[in-house]
């Protein structure tokens, strides 16, 4: 059979998509198109300790992920209020987005990100970096 | 079972594995008898500390009993008292922290104080794990002379007094002068300074309280000063905050452009958060603004500015020698750069004329019981990773654990370390679970007995309806009930 045949338990307007979670573990779910990728992990129930603490309000950075960079160069452009809160995140990349303001599409389908590890998970004695409340 | 990086989970059997029934009552009992090996912890403090804390033990121990103690009736620390009116969204963990509240395994004790109505010695033989998270309840002083002169407030009770904290209800701060100064820079600074100038049609609509909002509305502030020791470098307050506070409608911002002239350079190769945030300042101060933004600062009847590398020396008296008149500031120069920057005073000095004087230069927590180790430079417990040196089985989480700055995020990933911390100790018998423990089955009669009636968290459920019904009648999310005998009667206590 042609290996470009949707995998059968994958209804047809759901696309893939793998969280890599902070302590390696793959959750691999599907969502709807056009939901972004916080509301997948609070629909799908992910056991993602902390995210979406302002419930996609831009009001926090929990929700960030880092995509590759492949992905990232396609996302929708950033605004101003998304970089505002993803300044404030922990352990920033340059493929770096919040969750709650990347929405899937169909094209991502496959896609992978990775739950950006927490400061409690550098614990070698580094010293936290400053955010002033 | 597995320690792997940043997530404990540990299960234990299924208990009929361990207690095989002998057919007679006494193996029904020892089945029972499981309930035993449940851990029984103890939270001091309701804010987001207490609760993230509270909310990974739960999550990560299928048996850990969590109780949160709170000293006052009602829950959640500063999102309810600390975080803007204007700010609802911050506001959103409380629905979070009512789902962990609400679980089988988790019960909240409010209207009790810990180190008063029962030491921490005695919730230790009640419970086998106790976490203090107090947060920071007082606020650096200034240490300079008029300090208590009237018209010159800590930010925090100033904030205090417009989030409804009982203990702040009856401040009467004095809005009767033109001009504000606010000593700070940091988003506390930004928020008193943004609730002093916001349009009140904002303000209204807002869970601000009804007394303040009053206040507020017969201020004649007109113009805030925020003064900070060293430059636009140092800024502490970020880049969100800014944007609001140049947004807001009816104001200008005052920026003296030669404290920007120049700064593009210094800021090539910082961090992106604080190159953007400073490029926003650079932009407000030195470019022509465009048509709408001009027309908006032309009509401006309120306005805002940054005053840098100024110490407060003194506050000033006014003629009758009980009533702030002005700050006198000392001129600085910045030693060294970025964010290790020293401000040195140079000699000059100047004067700032104003009617209030908000300090917003940090909170402070305050020991809470002669038997927790507690560093008073710093400011917080002695600890390494949330365990209390010294005292097994005592753990901190949040500010009274780091020190208080940080937002919502720094405090929940603080937690979760802490958290991880007693999960680690439950797992290798560090905390001994063979040593029974009641919990707080242990302490209701010795507190019934010292006339404390904690409020559970469906008293708490009652209180808050009838504060969003109240809300409801006037517009706003809720109306705050700032008396603290009133909480009580509503519950019936």
């Amino acid at each position: 059979p042609p290996s470009s045949l949707p995998s059968p338990t994958v209804a047809p307007d759901r696309v893939t998509v793998h969280f890599i979670n902070r302590d390696g573990e793959t959750l691999t779910t599907t969502a709807k198109e056009g939901e972004s990728l916080l509301e997948v992990v609070v629909n799908q129930n992910l056991s993602i300790d902390g995210f979406g603490a302002c419930e996609g309000t831009l009001a926090c950075s929990t929700c960030h992920l880092i995509f590759e960079e492949n992905v990232f160069q396609k996302l929708d452009a950033i605004t101003d209020e998304e970089m505002d809160m993803l300044d404030l995140a922990y352990g920033l990349t340059d493929t770096s987005r919040l969750g709650c303001q990347v929405c899937v599409k169909k094209a991502m389908d496959g896609l992978t990100v990775q739950v950006p590890m927490e400061v409690a998970d550098l614990r070698k004695g580094l010293e936290v970096g400053k955010q002033s409340k | 079972m597995g320690l792997s990086c940043g997530c404990v989970c540990w299960k234990w059997g299924s208990p009929l594995r361990r207690w095989r029934p002998d057919g007679g009552l006494a193996g029904f009992s020892k089945l029972l008898s499981t309930a035993a090996l449940a851990p029984q912890i103890c939270i001091v403090g309701s804010g987001p500390a207490g609760f993230y804390t509270a909310q990974h033990l739960l999550k990560h121990h299928q048996l850990a009993q969590v109780d949160i103690y709170e000293k006052l009736p009602v829950p959640f620390g500063l999102v309810r008292f600390g975080v803007a009116p204007d700010h609802p969204e911050v506001k959103n963990v409380i629905n979070t922290f009512t789902q962990t509240a609400r679980s089988d395994r988790c019960s909240f004790y409010g209207n009790v104080t810990i180190g008063k109505d029962v030491m921490v010695e005695e919730l230790e033989q009640a419970y086998h794990a106790v976490v203090l998270s107090y947060g920071a309840e007082d606020n650096r002083i200034l240490g300079i002379p008029g300090e208590n002169l009237s018209g010159v407030y800590s930010a925090r009770a100033f904030v205090g007094w417009y989030n409804g904290l009982p203990e702040n209800r009856d401040l009467k701060p004095d809005l009767s002068s033109e001009t504000a100064v606010v000593l700070g820079q940091g988003n506390v600074a930004l928020d008193v300074a943004r609730i002093l100038l916001s349009p009140l049609d904002t303000l209204r609509k807002t869970d601000i309280t009804e007394g303040s909002l009053a206040a507020i509305a017969c201020s004649r502030v007109k113009r805030v000063w925020l003064v900070g020791r060293r430059g636009p470098l140092q800024v502490a307050f970020t880049i969100k905050e800014l944007r609001e506070m140049i947004n807001l409608p009816g104001t200008r911002p005052l920026l003296d452009s030669a404290d920007f002239t120049g700064l593009g350079d210094a800021i090539k190769d910082v961090p992106r958060p604080r190159k953007r945030l400073t490029e926003l300042m650079v932009k407000s101060a030195l470019e022509t603004p465009g048509e709408r933004e001009a027309g908006r600062w032309a009509s401006a009847t309120k306005e805002w500015g940054l005053k840098f590398r100024r110490s407060p020396l003194e506050v000033l008296p006014a003629a009758d020698g009980k009533q702030a008149r002005g700050v006198r500031l000392a001129v600085t120069r910045l030693e060294g750069s970025g964010e290790s920057a020293r401000a040195v005073p140079t000699g000059e000095m100047e004067e700032l004329e104003c009617g209030l004087v908000l300090s917003s230069i940090g909170y402070r927590s305050l020991p809470l019981d002669p038997s927790v180790p507690f560093d008073p430079k710093l400011g917080i417990i002695p600890n390494s990773l949330g365990r209390v040196q010294g005292v097994p089985g005592l753990y901190c989480s949040g500010w009274v654990k780091r020190g208080p700055t940080g937002v919502i995020i720094t405090t929940m990933n603080d937690s979760f370390d802490t958290a991880q911390s007693v999960l680690e100790d439950l797992q290798s018998g560090v905390l001994n679970l063979s040593d029974t423990k009641e919990g707080f089955k242990s302490l209701r009669s010795v507190l019934h007995s010292r006339g404390v009636h904690p409020v559970t968290f469906s008293d708490w459920e009652k209180i808050d309806a009838a504060e969003v019904a109240r809300g409801k009648l006037a517009g706003k999310p809720r109306e705050k009930i700032v008396d603290l005998q009133e909480m009580l009667q509503l519950i019936g206590h």
